[in-house]
């Protein structure tokens, strides 16, 4: 593991150098130097039906020095390949925040900063991800822990072993590194996977063991799964069969978390490939819901402009053409109103865990 | 109940004089710290209006003094009454008028003239008098000479609000050590400020727009004040005009019927109007079903009516506007320039238009940045700029400053029409920032001046003017004459700094580049040669000897900007034209300045920069074809305030007298 470890710094660290000779050779050839850098937007972002996945398309934009629109930018893309540089070489991870304060000061003989705000590194670590195609753990650059997990599985993570079905109802904290060299699993005993949205409701279900009783993973990212809790979903998926299961609320926004994780986001198309789960499965709360399990009008919450200009571009998506899915978001739009998943307590605290789920689990109630 | 007859028992006249008594709010009295800017402002408008009428060139003291009830002396701000003094150089009164015009309401010649003037009706000074005796019960004091040879008198006058006529309690000869001129004593509650629309800002705003006006000011604080002359030529006198028959109301007609001295009614018309000549008056005559030969007083009723509708819709020609004096491109610049610190001005004098058949010129000006001074300042912050903090882009807005007649309007700005138009400028098409609904941001004074026979103010207290839909068009046309001229200068501006930016930037980047470069290369970079590649390459992609250009170091005035200054760390760029007038207006137009005036902007500024007045130093550096005219006018350039501090740092070229006649240039 730790040979495979130094191998894939050797070659990072080897692109990363490879930006000074693009600027070297540029100069003795009295040449702008440029990079290309692959865009990250939706124009640039196709959906694959047969894979299931949302892949980059080839458009590339250049970043060249000698333009004024593009200096700056060119000389903080420098500026944060050195400091990634200075990671491989120590071998050390760090945040997106700290490159941050690593890459920042004040330019000699001015009152010009080189970042003035953390919005301005963070896109140039995502350029070079996909124009070196580098991932970010690779890069040793690493996120916030903001996802947890609990039931019947076993890591090793830097020689201990950590059995998540003994770490009580707080579960176990995933780390955003989860590739195989810096997290491996051992054992996997679950029948299945549930992904929810929630922090809340997932502390709901942990609480109540419910991943002992169904013999499955819980897993949350706290909203927007970050790229570890989806990795390590992914993982699970693939390395032992689990068939992964999302639950979150009846909003636009749940819907397209539901997606991100299924087909992959936009911004980071590049790694559809690795975080993906194109079999992954809406369980809920879906719009046929309220009606279904009776839940009464008053705990829905209408819906804003901001959500019906959402859900209207969810319609457009290519990923969304399903006739079920068409369906399930105009049901939403026309009832006029969203629910949460903490709607259900309205019923009873447990409905969650000892209605709602095993009924939608015995019916097999799910979107694709 | 009450009778018709004990009724009847209460009813009597009310003079003027006791109505204003109970409506001093009206005349803008309303409270002590207006009051006391009335006062001064009614006095130094009689002093301006008598100086310019006689053609002498104002030299006015306005000295405010504290008057203490008590022994001990107390402070400006806390001090309840004052004694006002203005005292001017001009004709002086004669000795019967003298009492009826500082102490008898609506007494004065300007009120059934049609004629621009500042004061209007005939009730300023005397209501401040009027003012002064209701709340002190002190008289008004008055000087007056007519010449060296005629002695000066002194009264004491006050009005007697009954009778609205004055009673004069004090009567003499006296020595006086000025040969020629008036000075008003007026004793007042009232209470003295600084800031906005106090009576420095008033003052200051008079001086701006008056810069033919020496004005001296002693503070109640004992401080003195010079607004210097800085334009040493009076505005022309303006002519008297007889109506225009579209600005007359039905019962004005009724009136002027009854009152002509001409024996038909063609002849009355042609007589007593402007621009009715005997052809058009049998015309309309002829409209109205009337005999040319009726007699006006036999007009009446039905006939009237008829007679008036047919004047609305008969074509008459606009009425001439030699009366009215605009100040003037030249001089609205030298005023600005004088008194508000900026790095850019400009000054925009409309053709003369016409509301309610009188006619009127608007005027604009502006005055933009903070001077070359503090423009230079942030260059010279070392600071390392945390998150979040910026290089301080101000949200200060800009400042309206409105007149009337060349008297500044200091009251209910948003009440007024100058304020409207400039609200509705959009600014933002300029190069400047601002919101919605609000004035533009920035460090800009915006000038709005209306000169018009007549004013149409919304109250008698003249604070705002009329919102009439002429009116506002003129406004609006020539805030965006001064808006498009300040764009161009922005714009400029920003292009010169752009490109100095950009080399200014490789420069700095190339540095973080290479050490970057460096220390991925594992420090063994030869980072010199490196550099020196890039430098090339940055220096061959900019073109370097454009942006020294662009920067306005090789010498470009400000070009396509008539009547504007612009004012850089290097010295002014300075072009008034010798206006010739100009062909497109009425002939009658009176905008023209003489032609040989040189511009003379000498004036200290805010006290700081001092120059001597020296027209040899003013050069021609440029022939440059005027917008429109298509005439070949010469543009001056004066040469740079070679004040002792503000000698440039750089040797500037563009003051090389070899430089002298550049090629004409065509603009884009």
């Amino acid at each position: 593991m730790a040979q495979a470890k130094a191998k894939k710094n050797g070659i990072v660290a080897k692109k990363l150098v490879g930006m000074a000779d693009v600027v070297i050779a540029a100069a003795q050839r009295a040449k702008d130097p440029t990079f290309e850098i692959p865009m990250r937007a939706l124009s640039n972002v196709s959906f694959n039906p047969r894979k299931g996945l949302i892949e980059m398309g080839d458009k590339k934009q250049a970043r060249s020095f000698f333009n004024v629109g593009m200096a700056k930018k060119f000389m903080q893309t420098m500026l944060v390949a050195d400091a990634l540089a200075e990671l491989q070489q120590a071998d050390l991870t760090t945040s997106l925040r700290e490159i941050y304060y690593r890459t920042k000061h004040t330019i000699q003989d001015s009152h010009e900063n080189t970042f003035d705000t953390q919005d301005e590194s963070d896109p140039i670590i995502e350029d070079l991800e996909v124009s070196l195609v580098a991932l970010r753990e690779e890069l040793h650059v690493r996120a916030e822990n903001s996802g947890s997990i609990v039931g019947p599985v076993v890591f090793g993570d830097d020689g201990d072993r950590v059995d998540c079905a003994k770490l009580g109802k707080g579960g176990y904290s995933v780390p955003s590194i989860v590739e195989p060299e810096y997290l491996e699993i051992r054992r996997c005993t679950a029948d299945f996977l549930l992904l929810v949205e929630k922090g809340t409701q997932w502390n709901r279900l942990s609480e109540d063991k419910f991943w002992r009783r169904y013999n499955c993973v819980l897993l949350t990212g706290n909203g927007q799964p970050p790229r570890g809790v989806r990795r390590l979903a992914r993982r699970l998926h693939e390395e032992y069969k689990l068939p992964v299961y999302v639950l979150v609320d009846n909003d636009p926004w749940g819907y397209y978390i539901y997606s991100v994780v299924k087909q992959g986001s936009i911004n980071l198309a590049f790694e559809s490939q690795r975080m993906a789960i194109p079999k992954a499965k809406f369980i809920g709360l879906s719009s046929a819901d309220p009606e279904r399990y009776e839940l009464p009008r008053n705990v829905g919450i209408k819906l804003n402009e901001k959500d019906i200009t959402r859900a209207k571009e969810l319609l457009n998506y290519q990923w969304f053409q399903k006739p079920a899915w068409q369906q399930e978001i105009k049901r939403m739009l026309t009832s006029g109103l969203k629910y949460e998943l903490d709607a259900l307590a309205n019923k009873d605290f447990q409905y969650l865990t000892k209605k709602y789920l095993p009924r939608k689990l015995k019916e097999k109630d799910w979107l694709d | 109940m009450v009778t018709a007859v004990e009724m009847g028992a209460r009813q009597r006249e009310i003079s003027v004089s006791e109505f204003f008594t109970k409506n001093r709010h009206l005349l803008g009295f309303d409270n002590p710290r207006k009051a006391l800017l009335t006062c001064v402002k009614e006095a130094v408008d009689n002093s301006l209006d008598a100086c310019e009428e006689a053609g002498i060139l104002p030299d006015v003291t306005v000295k405010l003094e504290i008057v203490t009830t008590g022994q001990t002396p107390v402070a400006p701000s806390q001090a309840t009454r004052f004694r006002i003094t203005v005292t001017d150089n001009g004709p002086g009164i004669v000795r019967q008028q003298i009492p009826r015009v500082f102490a008898k309401l609506l007494y004065g010649s300007k009120f059934h003239r049609m004629r621009m003037s500042r004061g209007q009706q005939g009730i300023g000074i005397s209501a401040a008098g009027m003012y002064g005796q209701l709340t002190t019960g002190k008289p008004v004091k008055v000087i007056s000479r007519t010449g060296p040879r005629a002695a000066a008198h002194y009264f004491e006058v006050q009005i007697d609000t009954k009778k609205n006529e004055p009673l004069v309690h004090e009567n003499k000869q006296i020595e006086w050590h000025q040969s020629q001129g008036t000075e008003v004593t007026l004793e007042v509650e009232g209470r003295y400020q600084k800031g906005r629309a106090s009576v420095d800002e008033w003052l200051e705003q008079t001086s701006i727009a008056n810069p033919h006006v020496r004005l001296t000011y002693r503070t109640p604080e004992g401080e003195r004040k010079e607004y210097p002359r800085s334009y040493h030529e009076l505005p022309p006198s303006p002519k008297e005009i007889k109506p225009h028959p579209y600005g007359i109301e039905f019962g004005a007609l009724l009136k002027m019927l009854q009152d002509t001295k001409s024996q038909t009614v063609a002849g009355f018309l042609a007589a007593d109007f402007c621009r009715v000549s005997p052809a058009l008056a049998e015309e309309m005559c002829k409209s109205a079903k009337l005999s040319p030969n009726t007699k006006p007083r036999d007009v009446k009723h039905q006939a009237a009516e008829i007679l008036y509708k047919t004047i609305q819709v008969t074509k008459i020609m606009a009425p001439p506007t030699n009366c009215i004096s605009p100040i003037g491109e030249k001089a609205i610049l030298s005023g600005l320039y004088k008194q508000i610190k900026g790095e850019f001005y400009t000054a925009v004098s409309r053709p003369p238009a016409v509301y309610r058949g009188y006619p009127f010129i608007i005027e604009a000006g502006l005055a933009f940045g903070k001077g070359p001074e503090e423009a230079t300042k942030p260059q010279q912050a070392s600071v390392p700029l945390a998150e979040g903090e910026d290089q301080g882009h101000d949200t200060e807005l800009a400042r309206v400053i409105r007149y009337a007649n060349r008297v500044p309007l200091l009251y209910q700005q948003s009440a007024c029409s100058t304020f409207k138009a400039v609200l509705s400028t959009t600014w933002r098409n300029y190069g400047v920032t601002q919101s919605r609904g609000a004035l533009p941001a920035g460090p800009m004074v915006i000038f709005v001046h209306m000169a018009s026979v007549w004013v149409p103010f919304t109250s008698e207290s003249k604070e705002a003017i009329a919102d009439y839909d002429e009116i506002q068009k003129e406004i609006t046309l020539a805030l965006r004459e001064a808006g498009r001229r300040l764009g161009i200068f922005l714009r400029r501006r920003e292009r010169a700094a752009s490109e100095f930016r950009r080399r200014n930037i490789f420069d700095l980047y190339i540095e973080e580049v290479v050490a970057a470069c460096n220390r991925l290369k594992g420090g063994h970079l030869p980072t010199e040669k490196l550099k020196e590649q890039l430098h090339k390459i940055a220096s061959s992609r900019t073109g370097g000897v454009k942006t020294d250009e662009a920067l306005g170091k090789t010498g470009v005035g400000p070009e396509g900007l008539p009547h504007s200054i612009i004012v850089t760390a290097e010295g002014i760029e300075g072009e008034t034209e010798i206006a010739q007038q100009s062909p497109v207006s009425e002939a009658e137009a009176p905008v023209a300045m003489p032609a040989d005036s040189t511009p003379t902007r000498n004036a200290p500024r805010g006290g700081k920069r001092v120059v001597k007045p020296s027209p040899a130093i003013v050069k021609r550096t440029g022939v440059a074809k005027a917008k429109g005219t298509g005439g070949q006018q010469e543009m001056f350039a004066a040469e740079p305030a070679q004040a002792k501090k503000a000698a440039p740092r750089r040797t500037s070229t563009r003051k090389t007298p070899s430089g002298a006649a550049k090629p004409t240039r065509t603009r884009t």
